[in-house]
């Protein structure tokens, strides 16, 4: 028989329910795997195998009666470590809310468990998902199950801030796990480990119950090993909840049942300023062989412009601090999470002092952005400048997606970086994103497909960006990627 | 604009995040960097265009005026809310003292 662990979502299912396996046979399969991978890739801060085993015995108990087994029936997921889970520890991979025991399950996790899946275990993150490589985690950096073929040993980065999640699933630890993406959290690990992740239009997937970093643009997706998958878990966590304000009220699309890869009829733009200079070689003959693939895929290409690229990243960078440093003041010792309270210490030297210890480098910073753009004085300068800039960049979509209905550009300006590379300049860091922050700004559908592999034999992604809604187009498109990529490397078991 | 040390104390002090004179230091360097790198947006024509306010057009629900609407969110949760203080004492959150 297979390895069950090589089995991704839909095969898992399908194999529950036809018999070829159970349930619990797949979630101790994984759980064999997460046990292994712990101490080489810290993939996991708290790993649940009885919460797995649980959830897959429900589900046997279930087909044994004959009832239907829900949308994942049987297949057993990472959570990224920013979902609230009941009784289950929460941190965000922060000190401040080490411990803190939810009493209440996000609206996307309770989903899926309703839908059959069964947890494996509380993935690592970026510190409050703010990173792009998994290096600010309290607990630890994630180390991508990839490595170069030079034969060196350099431990890279999995991409961030859902950098567990990318390990877990490259690393067959699962066959998929929840994301969620600000400004490329998603789509950027899934590129550094050559799997497939799909962040939905906003307002898709409840963001309540969702450690909060930039409510207006925090999204979460699912992150899995093709875009069928994708597909199956997107439809499982989306939906309209009354408690989340900017939840979408609409119904969620059939977008398994509706993959098409035919892109005959469709017109794929491709932004000129994503073109950018002293880009890396293998980035832009990945994008052009993805070119080439829609095309034989019966896409029209069009050149469009969106001419406001160059702004999003420091627009990015002033929305989402000021929306950070207003969201993390919730963070006082005094309602859940660490309190520090030095001899004699008043209220506000307790704030003080808990907020010093709980909150690492990176966290601060932002905060300190954030509190600083929308002080008094600076606000109209930084804040509302932003704002009118993120205004002219939904627009340039606007007008771009007039003259096509998919756009197609690489993920990420390189493969994936060596931990350690980068840490020293955060604007060096901050680049990483500069292709996944416009369309987090516009709200838009968009995911990173594994393309191929660079010289140095690490993956890259390709990302398709969707009309508001549209997560169909962007996962057709996706898959018509996929087919001809027919990427099948996977990283040397070194763990 | 840049700041200096004594406007990234001001701001620590506002964003309630205690710092130490040397961690001061250093982030002045970074903090300018930052600021500007995202100076340039000053460059963009932003006449006559509204701030983004919603990424997706959506409408402001208003839920029922009802007690306990949804049992999750309702009230009578003292318990549950105070699980995880770090001190929580007869039913309260408890805080250093604040009135002398």
């Amino acid at each position: 028989m297979t390895d069950i662990t090589e089995l991704g979502v839909a095969a898992i299912r399908d194999g529950v329910a036809k018999g070829d396996f159970t349930a619990v046979e797949v979630a101790e399969a994984f759980n064999a795997n997460v046990a292994a991978a712990q101490d080489a890739l810290n993939a996991f801060i708290v790993a649940t195998p009885e919460k797995a085993v649980e959830a897959a015995k429900a589900i046997d108990a279930r087909r044994a009666k004959g009832e239907a087994l829900g949308k994942m029936g049987g297949v057993p997921i990472g959570m990224k470590d920013l979902f609230a889970t009941h009784g289950v520890q929460t941190t965000a991979a922060s000190h401040i809310l080490e411990g803190f025991t939810p009493e209440y399950e996000s609206t996307v996790s309770q989903k899926l468990w309703d839908a059959g899946a069964g947890m494996l275990g509380k993935l690592n993150l970026d510190q409050f998902a703010m990173g792009s490589s998994n290096e600010t985690s309290y607990f630890g950096n994630v180390i991508s199950p990839w490595k170069r073929n030079d034969g060196g040993n350099a431990p890279l980065a999995p991409g961030g801030s859902s950098g567990g999640s990318s390990a877990a699933v490259s690393a067959r630890l699962c066959p998929a796990a929840t994301g969620t993406d600000t400004g490329g959290s998603i789509r950027q690990p899934a590129a550094f480990t050559g799997i497939t992740g799909i962040k939905p239009t906003y307002g898709r997937c409840s963001r309540w119950g969702v450690v909060a970093f930039a409510s207006s643009l925090d999204q979460a997706g699912p992150m899995a090993r093709d875009t069928r998958d994708c597909a199956i878990m997107l439809e499982a966590m989306a939906g309209f909840d009354p408690k989340d304000a900017t939840s979408l009220d609409m119904p969620v699309p059939e977008w398994e049942a509706n993959l098409s890869a035919d892109m005959k009829g469709k017109k794929v733009g491709i932004p000129r300023e994503y073109r950018m200079d002293g880009m890396d070689e293998d980035v832009l003959k990945s994008w052009d062989q993805g070119i080439a693939w829609l095309k034989e895929a019966g896409a029209e290409i069009v050149d469009i412009s969106l001419p406001h690229t160059k702004y999003a990243l420091p627009a990015y960078y002033i929305i989402a601090p000021a929306e950070a440093s207003s969201n993390l003041a919730r963070y006082d010792g005094v309602r859940y999470g660490l309190r520090d309270l030095p001899d004699g210490a008043n209220l506000q030297d307790m704030y003080a002092a808990t907020r010093a210890a709980g909150f690492g480098a990176e966290v601060k910073r932002r905060i300190l952005i954030g509190t600083y753009v929308l002080s008094a004085g600076f606000y109209d300068a930084y804040y509302t400048q932003a704002q009118k800039v993120r205004t002219l960049i939904s627009h340039d979509f606007k007008n771009a997606f007039t003259e096509c209905d998919v756009i197609l550009a690489p993920t990420a300006p390189s493969a994936a970086f060596g931990l350690g590379e980068n840490v020293d300049d955060p604007l060096k860091m901050y680049l990483n994103d500069v292709f996944a922050v416009p369309a987090s700004l516009a709200g838009l559908p968009a995911m990173s497909v594994p393309a191929g592999l660079n010289r140095e034999g690490l993956p890259l992604g390709l990302q398709v960006i969707g009309k508001a809604f549209d997560e169909q187009g962007v996962l057709n498109a996706g898959l018509a990627i996929e087919q001809r990529a027919g990427f099948a490397a996977k990283p040397d078991k070194w763990w | 604009m840049s700041v200096d040390t004594a406007t990234v104390a001001k701001i620590a002090s506002l964003a309630r995040i205690k710092v130490s004179e040397g961690e001061l230091e250093a982030m002045v360097p970074e903090l300018n960097g930052i600021l500007a790198w995202v100076e340039q947006l000053g460059e963009v024509d932003v006449t006559g265009i509204e701030p983004m306010t919603a990424v997706i057009p959506n409408t402001l629900r208003l839920r029922d005026d009802v007690i306990d609407a949804d049992p999750l969110t309702g009230g009578g949760k003292r318990d549950a809310v105070l699980a995880n203080a770090p001190a929580a004492e007869h039913g309260f959150f408890g805080v250093p003292k604040v009135i002398e």
